[in-house]
């Protein structure tokens, strides 16, 4: 009986403590950032682990009501808001049209789409810069906005693609016998029936647009159209090595993202590794 | 509301009439469904590449006609560039530690995490979430945590007796310390990806084996990973590519410090090439990156046809 049990304990104690190893690795980083936000400069190097001598959030209030922090989470929601809605939309119908339409050289177009799956959207960021500028898209978010919807564009269609094969024929053929146009199909039939993966998809491309930082750094030029992760490099250039508001304002900007992950993890991880695990 | 109009009149009727007319409106579907996505990609995805390999062979600054036809030049400054060789030899140690260090570690505690009889979910998430954290964010936490002064290493230092560097300051050190870096924020997702292979794999084959007293490292060895190579191929293919596009976990870190000896090649890229706006060389720069993304791309596809072939 103890043999038994024994060999059905799945993880062993070697492996119960690299976990706790690697667990405490991960979770230090954040832990020291989040408590470093109370702490005086000071503090900082006597008392590195331990809790802060006062939890006077000062500085929190300080970030809180000062102009940056609202804005530049305000101006990155809005754009991840936007590239997520154009996105959806953009490459849920491409992948409609290339999945359920017979056409002649909808096999070369999905091809001619994947190519962006083969290298990353930073190769070209020079040449991008040069084409937004030449089109007065210069410091407007909705030139990023635009610019990640096509940069995404090839794997959400992937994405939505998969999905939409495995929908079963017959209802679109028998939309079609009552005479339903084919854009009426996706508006009625298609889209509801694909909530999950217009859930995961969204969820991707607004982890990507919220996350991203070159593009908005070669893009945005007035402090005002700031997103986030400019607005936390500018504040940390400002401030130097005042560690505990530096602390604290990393704090406050990386708990809405944690917030979400919380919430939407099934999403996130769908997304991530559903496309790349069935292949 | 008329279309439905005329599609009901058209239905009882003759057959052929019935299928052109479904085909006129196929074609408006098509041209509503199709040209968003086709003119955004082209616009700012394809034509870039082709823009990049245009600059490349020209002196230009970016203003005015592009004239100044240089040849190779261009590609000449790029690899005779004292930086270059370094942020190439930087991408490929990335590439390196990715498949030595990180994807065995994803790979060690995915193979506890994946055991459906253990209820571990909280760490799943608790290695999972630096790789939500945005990069920036990530960078600027570990700036902290190797800053020489307040930072949590030379704390460490001091406790065990060693006097740390400032390893961001230092030559030697900025490499291994981002390294640090980039396996904390990237083996999480590694390990989702192995986790998912594995929890694939059906359980009758790991029980029979477990019946026939095999062993749970033999199991793992023979079986499990086995049976995951897919995963593990694309596991290896995000590491690399990850690896040649690595930038914005760098300019928090070091940007590119110190004394250039911590570029990659998008940070090489941006330092030489879009700062000074350099466009002939930040072509050939982005030539020659999307050479080497083509290449693992095609050489990955080779693998994949072939694992599953096997």
């Amino acid at each position: 009986m103890a043999t038994a049990k024994k060999r059905r304990a799945p993880v062993s104690p070697l492996q119960w403590l690299t976990l706790l190893v690697v667990a405490a690795f991960v979770l230090v980083p954040f832990y020291t950032t989040a408590l470093g936000g109370f702490k005086e400069i000071g503090e900082l190097r006597v008392n590195p682990f331990g809790f802060p001598a006062s939890w006077d959030p000062v500085r929190f209030v300080e970030i809180l009501g000062g102009p940056r922090y609202f804005s530049s989470l305000w101006n990155s929601f809005l754009i991840a808001a936007g590239t997520v809605v154009l996105s959806t939309l953009v490459a849920s119908m491409t992948a409609f049209a290339l999945a359920h339409i017979k056409f002649f050289g909808s096999k070369f177009i999905l091809g001619y789409l994947m190519l962006g799956l083969l290298f990353p959207a930073a190769t070209g960021i020079l040449p991008l810069f040069i084409k937004m500028r030449d089109l007065g898209m210069l410091d407007s978010q909705w030139g990023i906005v635009l610019v990640q919807v096509a940069f995404s564009v090839s794997f959400s269609v992937l994405l939505f693609h998969n999905f939409f094969k495995e929908l079963p024929k017959e209802l679109i053929d028998a939309a079609r016998m009552d005479n339903c146009g084919y854009v009426r199909i996706y508006w009625y039939v298609t889209l509801p029936l694909c909530l999950p993966i217009i859930a995961t998809v969204g969820v991707f491309n607004f982890v990507g647009s919220w996350n991203s930082f070159l593009l908005p750094l070669i893009v945005l030029n007035s402090e005002a159209k700031y997103t986030w992760p400019l607005g936390i490099m500018q504040f940390q250039g400002q401030f130097g090595s005042d560690w505990p508001r530096i602390l604290a304002f990393l704090t406050l900007s990386i708990m809405p993202a944690i917030a979400f992950f919380l919430l939407a993890q099934r999403y996130v991880i769908s997304g991530l590794t559903g496309g790349a695990v069935k292949g | 509301m008329a279309s439905v109009a005329a599609g009901a009149e058209a239905a009882p009727g003759v057959v052929p009439r019935k299928r052109r007319f479904m085909e006129r409106r196929s074609w408006i579907a098509l041209l509503i469904f199709l040209p968003p996505s086709l003119i955004l990609f082209t616009v700012f995805v394809v034509l870039p590449m082709i823009d990049a390999a245009t600059f490349s062979f020209f002196n230009w600054n970016g203003y005015g006609p592009i004239t100044d036809f240089v040849g190779f030049k261009n590609y000449d400054d790029v690899l005779t560039h004292r930086n270059f060789g370094t942020a190439v030899r930087n991408s490929l140690i990335v590439v390196a530690v990715s498949l030595l260090i990180q994807l065995p570690l994803a790979m060690w505690c995915a193979i506890a995490l994946s055991e459906r009889s253990v209820n571990i979910n909280v760490l799943r998430t608790i290695f999972f979430l630096p790789f939500m954290l945005a990069e920036v964010a990530a960078g600027l936490i570990w700036k902290f945590v190797y800053d020489g002064n307040y930072g949590l290493l030379p704390i460490i230092g001091d406790t065990i007796g060693v006097e740390m560097p400032f390893v961001l300051a230092d030559k030697f050190w900025v490499i291994p310390a981002i390294m640090l870096v980039i396996t904390w924020k990237y083996f999480g997702f590694h390990m989702m990806i192995f986790i998912a292979g594995l929890q694939s794999i059906p359980s009758e084959v790991v029980e029979a084996a477990r019946l026939d007293g095999v062993k749970k490292w033999q199991i793992v060895r023979h079986i499990k990973i086995p049976m995951i190579r897919s995963a593990i191929v694309i596991s290896v293919f995000f590491a690399i590519t990850g690896a040649l596009q690595l930038f914005d976990i760098i300019i928090p870190l070091t940007n590119g410090g110190p004394s250039h000896t911590s570029h990659t090649i998008v940070t090489f890229l941006y330092q030489f090439g879009i700062l000074r706006m350099k466009l002939g060389f930040g072509g050939a720069v982005s030539v020659l990156l999307f050479i080497a993304c083509v290449v693992v791309a095609l050489a990955y596809r080779r693998v994949l046809f072939r694992v599953e072939q096997t």
